[in-house]
């Protein structure tokens, strides 16, 4: 049967791509080899337009123990022969067609890729972007996602113990579900995704395979459309209950030498599992699809190669071990069938009961063609930059506490307990700072030692300026980790833009990833794994270029952790940092003023030395609270302090130049800390060392929120509105 | 003394609960498989958390035909202690080891956050080192933790003084604001008649340590360790 036009846009190839393949294999290839070609070739799994963009991120560093890109995850050594594994990744838009599957199988993804690598998955964290929730079809992807992502993780036992939650306008239609786990393993028990020799065997296990997810990778992951329930039948279901069985199964076999490797079948299900494999070791591998267990009747060889059923891994069996691992497998009752053999041929050749229906070099596979385009600043974007803040009217005096009242109620400010406390949190029993601090703190049994986790994004400052939006985003999730007592190791992202053959689009991303790059030079953390997310549009609009990244931090000594809470009252309150602040793509100008203009800034060596002098003074014990001060300024963060630790503030702002920038203006380096007294000297004399600021604005005090002569609130009148500000936005 | 802590495909408190009897309390424990026969080498049973069977038809609804729960009935009926929390409740219900069932909570969402309950019969002994009206601060993390009997059984297990623990307030007060799920009568944690078996939908294994922000689930095992040491 020929290939026409309908094959192609099956499987998103052009015509010139198509021709190339013709070229490289010196013939027209099978159906099947197209749609090998096609996954492999596709955005999602062969980074088509960011790979040469993704090689200057720095992703090497001392405690790093993978190469980037060549495992499911990255990861990174953090001492007593312990690695931390971990990875974040897109599952936009099979969540924007289906909320509740789109996020479970988003999870379920994300696990899969850490398992493999020999670690036990301890937790899971959530980046997540929505349309503003008065438009009901917002509400019912937001209540979709988070029902999916609680009803598949809750199931598997690992506690969901952070992330973020952002509403905007640019995310209608088209909602950013970026999904974290992280892993711990014995760092010599690293099970790697190579495929090793010729002889070993390849094992299909978990569940049978389906025709759902067919073209997955290279329909829905990359590229734009524009009906949605046309593609439902794309989006895989989940069974979370069949992935637990494989978590414990596949961390059994970990502890043997039977095997030689492990591979997720994710997007495009067994074909990159295996070529990915495969590829790696520079071999060739023959799979014969008669042997794959089906649950549907009269599915084409085609169909198997590319289905997505979820829960699915390929095991790499040294020869001769295959009926102990099977062992392991049945103790489970799941399945697990040889379907097939690594060779030494660099061919990858599929069978289907004794008929060669693909045959076609590994190289060509994994080698598709890259583009390098040309970005353009968006011209739209220099209008945005310079708005002139003298044309809007400063806040009154006598109004600042309503607007912070309305500040601590905005979705994205207000507190997501609604949201998190519908995840179990706390199993594992390692959560010691659970969701709501500015990172999450998890004590590692055994040790002394503890890790701190935390995702942040901010699409609108990358919006405003994507170069400084992606050091912003890089330093902000230092900066909560620093709050935290943790010192930032390594970091995962996910890469959320709209179609990249756009030049405005290209841009972005281009500017985004040297932002990104430039912070994480500076800080010393390097990219161990990542997530590239195109096509991120609705009727031909992008969402905000939105660079999300998982952080990870380690803290030596447990007890020296550090949350955002004030503790006891009579503490010395203090801003360390810049003490400038913007209204440049602040939350305050979009609620107050419905503006989303400016452009924000950092001083990326100043964000060093003031991350450094957190970490030093945690480090001594001499921080009652550390909050990191961003979204709705300095009064937001003193209020979530006081709401945090039930106790009120009294104190000063500085006052420069205008009121609502002094109160909600937004900065990049500034904390709120707490200081006991006695051990206010020590810290100054840290600040002095780190070449840091800190200005001192007033002392925890009673059950009021006091800005002298501006803003007297009960804390329990802010705590009110900030805990119930977003279930009033559910209407 | 020595726990069993039973397994079934899709547990996930089991790691937990042996976490803190080995490196908390310095007891000893044990993996149990669901397909295991025999329990008669413990001194007490744990049916822990989880999502058994993927919660798949009905809670508890096909882990109760695991073939460790006829050992589980035996070791009962033989008057061994038997434990079960949040999903193991909801296998003893199944099971008819214990009264009534575990619907869905009220407000339709799984829900994990911290929550009172009021000591209310400390004659078991897995409540036996507490005082009756004593509040103890724990966590709750499920969907369906709704206890309900009908009412001739409700009135039987509340007149046999099988309620073991109610939610409630800080304060120790029983109402409607403390209950997290719509339980009737506020009932987190049941015994069956003979008290040896206890049922119960928080998890005590998450409230061992100071680090953890709460330490009340160790009366839990102080109650039921000087019985056997």
């Amino acid at each position: 049967m020929p290939i026409n036009q309908q094959d192609l846009d099956d499987v998103a190839l052009t015509q010139d791509e198509y021709q190339l393949i013709i070229k490289r294999l010196g013939r027209e290839p099978t159906i099947v080899e197209l749609g090998i070609f096609g996954s492999l070739w596709s955005e999602h799994c062969g980074y088509q337009h960011s790979k040469p963009l993704l090689s200057i991120f720095p992703t090497t560093g001392d405690r790093v123990v993978t190469k980037v890109g060549e495992e499911n995850a990255g990861a990174v050594d953090i001492g007593d022969g312990q690695a931390i594994v971990m990875k974040m990744e897109s599952h936009n838009h099979p969540s924007a067609i289906e909320p509740y599957e789109g996020a479970a199988t988003g999870v379920g993804g994300i696990v899969r890729d850490i398992f493999t690598m020999g670690a036990r998955p301890i937790a899971l964290l959530n980046s997540l972007r929505f349309g503003p929730l008065s438009d009901p079809r917002n509400r019912y992807l937001f209540n979709g996602v988070v029902a999916g992502i609680a009803g598949y993780g809750n199931c598997l036992g690992i506690p969901d113990v952070g992330g973020e939650i952002y509403f905007s306008d640019m995310y209608s239609g088209n909602p950013l579900v970026n999904a974290m786990c992280v892993g711990l393993l014995e760092t010599s028990k690293l099970v790697s995704a190579q495929a090793g020799g010729a002889g070993n065997l390849l094992m299909l296990v978990g569940a049978d395979t389906g025709r759902d997810g067919l073209h997955g990778a290279s329909g829905l992951a990359s590229r734009t459309f524009e009906d949605d329930r046309e593609l439902r039948p794309t989006v895989q279901v989940g069974n979370p209950f069949l992935e637990k069985l494989l978590i414990e199964a596949c961390l059994e076999l970990k502890d043997t030498d039977w095997i030689v490797g492990m591979q997720d079948c994710g997007a495009a299900g067994l074909t990159s599992a295996c070529v990915e494999s495969v590829s790696k070791s520079g071999g060739g591998l023959e799979i014969d699809v008669a042997k794959v267990p089906r649950r549907a009747d009269g599915m084409t060889p085609y169909e198997v190669m590319l289905s997505e059923s979820q829960e699915r891994m390929v095991v790499i069996v040294k020869k001769g071990n295959e009926d102990k691992v099977k062992t392991v497998f049945d103790h489970y009752d799941l399945r697990s069938d040889i379907i097939g053999h690594v060779t030494d041929d660099g061919i990858a050749r599929i069978i289907d009961d004794g008929e060669v229906v693909a045959e076609a070099p590994i190289k060509y596979l994994t080698d598709p063609p890259l583009y390098r385009l040309d970005g353009v600043k968006p011209e739209w974007l220099d209008e945005l930059q310079q708005f002139d803040f003298n044309s809007i009217a400063d806040v009154r005096r006598e109004d600042a506490g309503a607007v912070l009242l309305k500040l601590l109620a905005a979705p994205n400010i207000a507190s997501k307990a609604c949201v998190y406390r519908q995840y179990d949190h706390q199993v594992q029993v390692n959560t010691v700072v659970p969701p709501g601090s500015d990172a999450a703190v998890l004590r590692i049994k055994g040790t002394r030692k503890g890790i701190a986790l935390t995702t942040d994004g901010n699409g609108r400052y990358c919006y405003l300026d994507p170069f400084a939006g992606g050091k912003i985003v890089v330093a902000e999730a230092a900066r909560n980790l620093a709050c935290s007592g943790a010192k930032p190791l390594a970091l995962t992202d996910c890469l959320n833009f709209g179609n990249p053959e756009k030049p405005e689009v290209y841009w972005q991303f281009e500017q985004s990833i040297r932002g990104m790059t430039k912070a994480c030079e500076v800080l010393g953390v390097p990219v161990i794994s990542g997530n590239v997310s195109f096509y991120n549009e609705t009727r031909g609009e992008a969402v905000y270029p939105t660079p999300t990244v998982g952080m990870l931090g380690l803290i030596d000594d447990i007890d020296k952790r550090c949350t955002i809470s004030f503790k006891s009252e009579g503490d010395v309150v203090l801003l360390l940092g810049q003490g400038q602040a913007s209204l440049a793509g602040s939350e305050y100008l979009e609620i107050m003023q419905g503006e989303v203009a400016g452009v924000p800034s950092i001083d990326i060596e100043l964000e060093k030395r003031v991350q450094q002098c957190l970490l030093s003074a945690t480090g001594e014990g001499l921080l009652k609270s550390a909050h990191d001060c961003s979204d709705g300024g300095l009064a937001v963060a003193l209020a979530e302090s006081c709401i945090a630790g039930g106790i009120g503030f009294e104190g000063e702002l500085p006052i420069i130049d205008r009121l609502d920038t002094s109160l909600f203006g937004e900065g990049q380096s500034r904390a709120v800390v707490s200081v006991g007294s006695t051990d206010l000297s020590r810290f100054e004399q840290i600040a002095t060392e780190q070449e840091a600021s800190i200005l001192k604005l007033g002392f925890t005090k009673g059950s009021s929120f006091v800005i002298l002569e501006i803003i007297d609130l009960p804390v329990e009148e802010l705590a009110d509105a900030w805990q119930h500000g977003l279930e009033k936005a559910m209407g | 003394m020595k726990f069993g802590v039973l397994v079934f495909p899709g547990t996930w408190s089991d790691m937990d609960f042996v976490h803190v009897i080995d490196n908390v309390l310095g007891q000893e424990s044990e993996y149990v498989w669901h397909k295991e026969t025999d329990l008669s080498r413990f001194d007490c049973v744990i049916l822990p958390g989880g999502f058994s069977y993927g919660d798949y038809l009905r809670v508890g609804a096909i882990a109760r035909f695991s073939p460790v729960m006829t050992a589980v009935e035996k070791y009962a009926a033989d008057g061994g202690l038997v434990f079960g929390s949040c999903n193991g409740f909801q296998i003893l219900c199944e099971a008819g080891l214990l009264p009534g069932v575990l619907l869905r909570s009220v407000h339709l969402q799984y829900r994990c956050q911290w929550v009172n309950l009021r000591v209310e019969n400390t004659s078991s002994p897995f409540v036996s080192a507490c005082n009756t009206g004593d509040v103890l601060h724990v966590p709750i993390s499920h969907y369906e933790g709704c206890y309900y009997a009908d009412e001739a059984t409700l009135a039987e297990i509340e007149s046999n003084g099988q309620v073991a623990l109610r939610y409630a307030t800080p304060e120790g007060e029983i109402s409607n604001a403390a209950n997290p799920n719509g339980s009737i009568n506020n009932i987190a944690g049941i015994t069956n008649k003979e008290g040896n078996v206890l049922g119960l939908m928080p998890h005590p294994e998450r409230c061992c340590e100071e680090i953890l922000g709460g330490m009340d689930g160790l009366v839990f095992f102080d109650s039921i360790l000087p019985s056997k040491v």
